[in-house]
C-alpha cells in the first residue's frame, strides 16, 4: 500500500517530530493583547470594514460578555485567560489584502512550501483553488479569475464584506446565530480572516477549493469564519487543511463555519485538522474549539462532512446538518485520532426537519497513549418530518490499554415514522494482527498505519483524492510510538 | 539454512520448549508431527520472533545469522516465512494492498528497489490463478469472511509473492476438504527448490501424500523425540504416538 510506505518515509523524515512545527520569521503588526471594544474596532478598521458589520461585531461582544464557557465536554484544560491573547496579527506585507502570488512574500511562499504546499504548483498542476490563511489575514488566493468567468465567488471573508455586502448580510451569522455557544459568540466579535465561496445557480464548481490555514505567531489566537452557499442545484467541493507552529503554551482557534445549500445543491467539506497536538508529555498544543453547521435548506440539497481529526491538544467540534429543505441529505465521516494525552469530543448533530430527510453518521475514533477520544452525537427527529432516516456507525479503536474511547449518543425522536438505526463497536489492534503484519515483513509502525487505515477507510474513501493521501501519511505519523 | 540448538523457549512464565535441536539443509523438506499441546505452534513463533515467546537458552541460527538478535520483520526479509494456523482478519485492508506494502517493505529491507504497481499486479494475479483463487478474492479485506479453506489458500497466495527462503507451515492442512488440500500442496510443491527449505507442521499423513518430505520428525513434550523418512509418518500413522512409546507428558 503506496500510504504506508509514504508514512514511514516522512516518519523518517521527520524523526518523530510534529512536521510542521517551525515559525515562520516574519515582520508583524498585532493588536494590543486582550480583548476590549477597542481591539474589536482595531479590527474592524484594520479590515475598512463597513458599518453595519463593526456593529455586529460589539453586539456579539456584549453578548459573550454574559455567557458562560461551557464545561459539558469531556476535555479537561486549565481556564483560559481570554485576556492573555492577541486577536490580530498579520504579516505586514500582507497589509493591503489577498494578492495574486507574484506578489505574495516570498518568506510566506517559503513558508508553505516547507508545509508542502507549493502554492506555484497547486495552481499549475492540481488544478486546486487555494486561499491561504495565516494567522489572522488571508494572504493569496489562487484561480480567482478563472473561478470568477463561472460566476463563482472565491475570496476572503474581509473582501467579501466589502464587495458583496448583500450576500454577507444575508447569510453571515444565519447558520450559527452570535449566540450559539460561547464560542461562536466569541467568534463572532473577533473573528479575522477565512473563506468566503458563493456558487450561482446550476454551476458545478470547476475544481476543488481550498483554504490552508496557519496560525504562526504566538499567543495569538486564530478565530476565522467560513461562508459557503451553494446556489439552486449548484455543487462543490471544499477542502480545509490546518497546521501551527510547536510552543510550548497552548493556543486558542476558534473558528466558526456556516454552510447553506439551496433546493438541489450539495456542499461536500472536508477537513485535514493537524494542528499542533502538544508533545508526548501533553505539554503546549492548539485548543480547537470550532463550530461548523450547515442548513440544507433547499429541497434535495445535500451537505457531507468529512473529517480527518489529527492534531490539537483539545478538540471540541461537531459538524452538523439542519436538514430542513424536504428530501435533503446530512452526511457526517469522521476519523478522530488521538494520541499522547490529547483529547477530543467531536461528533455531529443531524436535525430533521423537512420531509424525507436522511442522515448518515459514520465515525471513526482510534485512541492511542493516554489520551481520550468522545463521539457525542445528536439526531434529532422533529414533528414534521415524516419518513425521516438515520443511520449511526461509531466505532472505536484502542491502541494499548492507558486510553479512552467513549460513546455518547443522543436520540429525539418527535415523528414516528422515524427510523433511525444506531451500532457502536469498541475493538483494539491485536497483538495477533500485529504478529501477522510484521511476519509478512511490515515494521511495527507501518503495520500500526496499516490496520488503522483499514479502520477508518469507510470515511478516508470520501476523502478527494488530493487529500486522502496526505491523512493515510498523518494517520501513520500521529500514532508514531504508540505500539513497543 | 537452519541451525536450532537446544532451544529452551517459555511462554507465560511456562517452559514449553526444553532443548529442542533441529538442522535444515538448503533444499530440504521436513514435518513435524506430535500430539496437541507439544509445542509445535511454539516452535513457529518462536522462529519468527513473536513477542512472548521467550528464548531462554540454546541458539537460533539462519545462513549463519543469530535470528534471536532480529525483529520479527526482519526476519522476514530474511527470508522466513510463517503460513498461520490461524490466519489473521485485518478488516479495511485489501489482501492486494497488504501484499504489496509487505513485498516492499521485505525488499527495502534487502536494499532493493520496491516493485512497480504494475509489475506486482502481474505477479500477484499470476501466483491468484496458479492457486485457483478468485482474482476478486484480491480485492477483499485481508481473511475477513473467509472460510476457512480460502484462509489458507491465500497464505498459499502470500507464500507464493513474497517467495520466502524457509517456509514454516504450522498446521496449514488442518480442516480442508481433498481439493483444497491439493491447492496448498500445489503451493508448497511450486515453492520447493534446491534453495529453498520447507518446514511443515501437520497433524496427518495425507498432506504428506502430496508433499513428500525428506525428513519427519515427532515433537512431544517440548523436544524432538524420534526423526525417520516418510516411512515414520506412515508408522505413526498405523501405531499412534503411544504404539511409538510417546506420552504427552514425556521428559
Ligand atoms: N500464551 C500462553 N500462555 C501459557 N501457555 C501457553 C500459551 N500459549 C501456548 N501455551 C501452552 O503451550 C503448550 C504448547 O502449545 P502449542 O505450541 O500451541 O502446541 P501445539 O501447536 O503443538 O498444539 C500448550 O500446553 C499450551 O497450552
Ligand atoms: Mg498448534
Amino acid at each position: 500500500m503506496v500510504a504506508t510506505q509514504e508514512a514511514k518515509q516522512t516518519v523518517q523524515d521527520v524523526t518523530g517530530e510534529y512536521k510542521y512545527g517551525f515559525v515562520t520569521d516574519i515582520e508583524t503588526e498585532k493588536a494590543p493583547k486582550g480583548l476590549s471594544e477597542d481591539v474589536i474596532r482595531f479590527i474592524s478598521a484594520k479590515k475598512d470594514e463597513p458599518e453595519w458589520l463593526l456593529a455586529w461585531r460589539l453586539k456579539a461582544y456584549q453578548k459573550w460578555l454574559t455567557m458562560e464557557e461551557p464545561t459539558w465536554a469531556m476535555v479537561d484544560y486549565p481556564k483560559i485567560d481570554f485576556q492573555d491573547i492577541y486577536y490580530y496579527s498579520a504579516p505586514k506585507s500582507a497589509e493591503d489584502g489577498p494578492k495574486s502570488l507574484d506578489e505574495v512574500d516570498p518568506e510566506l511562499l517559503r513558508t508553505y512550501e516547507k508545509l508542502g504546499i507549493s502554492l506555484k504548483e497547486q495552481e499549475v498542476l492540481a488544478g486546486v483553488a487555494v486561499d491561504i490563511v495565516f494567522d489572522s489575514v488571508s494572504v493569496a488566493t489562487t484561480f480567482r479569475k478563472k473561478l470568477k468567468e463561472a460566476g463563482i465567488i472565491f475570496c476572503s471573508i474581509s473582501e467579501a464584506a466589502h464587495d458583496y455586502p448583500e450576500l454577507m448580510k444575508k447569510y453571515l451569522g444565519s447558520v450559527v446565530p452570535v449566540a450559539d455557544n460561547y464560542y461562536s459568540a466569541l467568534n463572532s466579535a473577533v473573528f479575522t480572516d477565512g473563506t468566503f465561496v458563493y456558487i450561482p445557480k446550476g454551476v458545478r464548481c470547476p475544481m476543488e477549493l481550498s483554504t490552508y490555514f496557519r496560525i504562526n505567531e504566538a499567543n495569538t489566537g486564530q478565530f476565522e469564519r467560513t461562508i459557503i452557499i451553494a446556489d439552486e442545484g449548484s455543487y462543490v467541493s471544499y477542502l480545509e487543511g490546518c497546521t501551527a507552529p510547536q510552543r510550548d503554551e497552548n493556543q486558542l482557534h476558534a473558528a466558526v463555519v456556516e454552510l447553506i445549500t439551496h433546493d438541489d445543491a450539495e456542499i461536500k467539506y472536508s477537513t485535514v485538522q493537524n494542528w499542533y497536538p502538544g508533545d508526548k508529555d501533553g505539554k503546549g498544543g492548539i485548543y480547537n474549539f470550532v463550530t461548523k453547521r450547515g442548513a440544507c435548506r433547499g429541497k434535495n440539497s445535500k451537505i457531507s462532512w468529512t473529517q480527518v481529526e489529527t492534531g490539537s491538544a483539545i478538540t471540541w467540534k461537531y459538524p452538523s446538518c439542519l436538514l430542513i429543505g424536504d428530501g435533503s441529505v446530512g452526511e457526517f465521516y469522521s476519523v478522530a485520532i488521538t494520541n499522547n494525552y490529547q483529547q477530543a469530543d467531536t461528533g455531529t448533530k443531524m436535525i430533521h426537519i423537512g420531509k424525507n430527510t436522511s442522515s448518515t453518521i459514520i465515525s471513526k475514533g482510534i485512541s492511542a497513549g493516554k489520551s481520550e477520544a468522545t463521539y457525542r452525537g445528536l439526531v434529532r427527529v422533529m414533528a414534521g418530518a415524516e419518513n425521516a432516516r438515520n443511520f449511526t456507525q461509531c466505532d472505536s479503536l484502542l491502541i494499548g490499554d492507558k486510553c479512552g474511547a467513549h460513546t455518547v449518543p443522543y436520540i429525539e425522536i418527535k415523528n414516528p415514522t422515524a427510523q433511525v438505526e444506531h451500532e457502536a463497536t469498541t475493538s483494539k489492534i491485536s497483538d495477533e494482527q500485529l504478529f501477522y503484519c510484521q511476519q509478512r515483513g511490515l515494521e511495527t509502525e507501518d503495520s500500526v498505519a496499516l490496520i488503522v487505515n483499514g479502520f477508518c477507510k469507510d470515511v478516508m474513501k470520501n476523502l478527494p483524492m488530493e487529500f486522502a493521501v496526505e491523512a493515510q501519511k498523518l494517520l501513520g505519523i500521529s500514532l508514531e510510538g504508540s505500539v513497543g | 539454512m537452519l541451525e536450532i540448538k537446544n532451544l529452551h523457549v517459555t511462554v507465560g512464565g511456562k517452559e514449553i520448549l526444553k532443548g529442542l535441536n533441529l538442522t535444515i539443509n538448503d533444499g530440504e523438506v521436513h514435518a513435524i508431527m506430535g500430539p496437541n499441546g507439544a509445542g509445535k505452534s511454539t516452535l513457529s513463533y518462536a522462529l519468527c520472533g513473536k513477542d512472548g515467546y521467550e528464548v531462554t537458552q540454546g541458539s537460533i541460527t539462519y545462513n549463519g545469522k543469530n535470528l534471536m538478535d532480529m525483529d520479527p520483520n526482519e526476519r522476514a526479509g530474511e527470508g522466513l516465512f510463517l503460513g498461520f494456523q490461524y490466519p489473521v482478519e485485518i478488516p479495511g485492508v485489501s489482501n492486494m494492498n497488504f501484499l504489496r506494502s509487505a513485498l516492499n517493505s521485505q525488499r527495502r529491507y534487502r536494499g532493493e528497489d520496491e516493485i512497480a504497481a504494475v509489475d506486482f499486479l502481474k505477479l500477484i494475479r499470476a501466483k491468484a490463478a496458479e492457486l485457483d483463487m478468485d482474482p476478486e478474492m484480491l480485492k477483499r479485506p485481508v481473511n475477513v469472511g473467509f472460510s476457512g479453506g480460502e484462509k489458507k489458500r491465500n497464505e498459499m497466495v502470500q507464500m507464493a509473492v513474497l517467495d520466502p527462503s524457509l517456509a514454516v507451515l504450522d498446521e496449514t492442512d488442518s480442516g480442508l476438504d481433498i481439493d483444497a488440500l491439493k491447492i496448498v500442496a500445489t503451493g508448497i510443491n511450486r515453492l520447493r527448490s534446491p534453495d529453498k527449505s520447507i518446514l511443515m507442521i501437520t497433524h496427518y499423513q495425507r498432506l504428506l501424500d502430496y508433499v513428500v518430505p525428506d525428513y519427519v520428525h515427532i515433537l512431544a513434550a517440548g523436544q524432538i523425540v524420534k526423526t525417520g523418512g516418510k516411512e515414520l509418518a506412515l508408522e505413526l500413522e498405523e501405531k499412534g504416538y503411544m504404539g511409538l512409546g510417546i506420552t504427552e507428558s514425556a521428559a
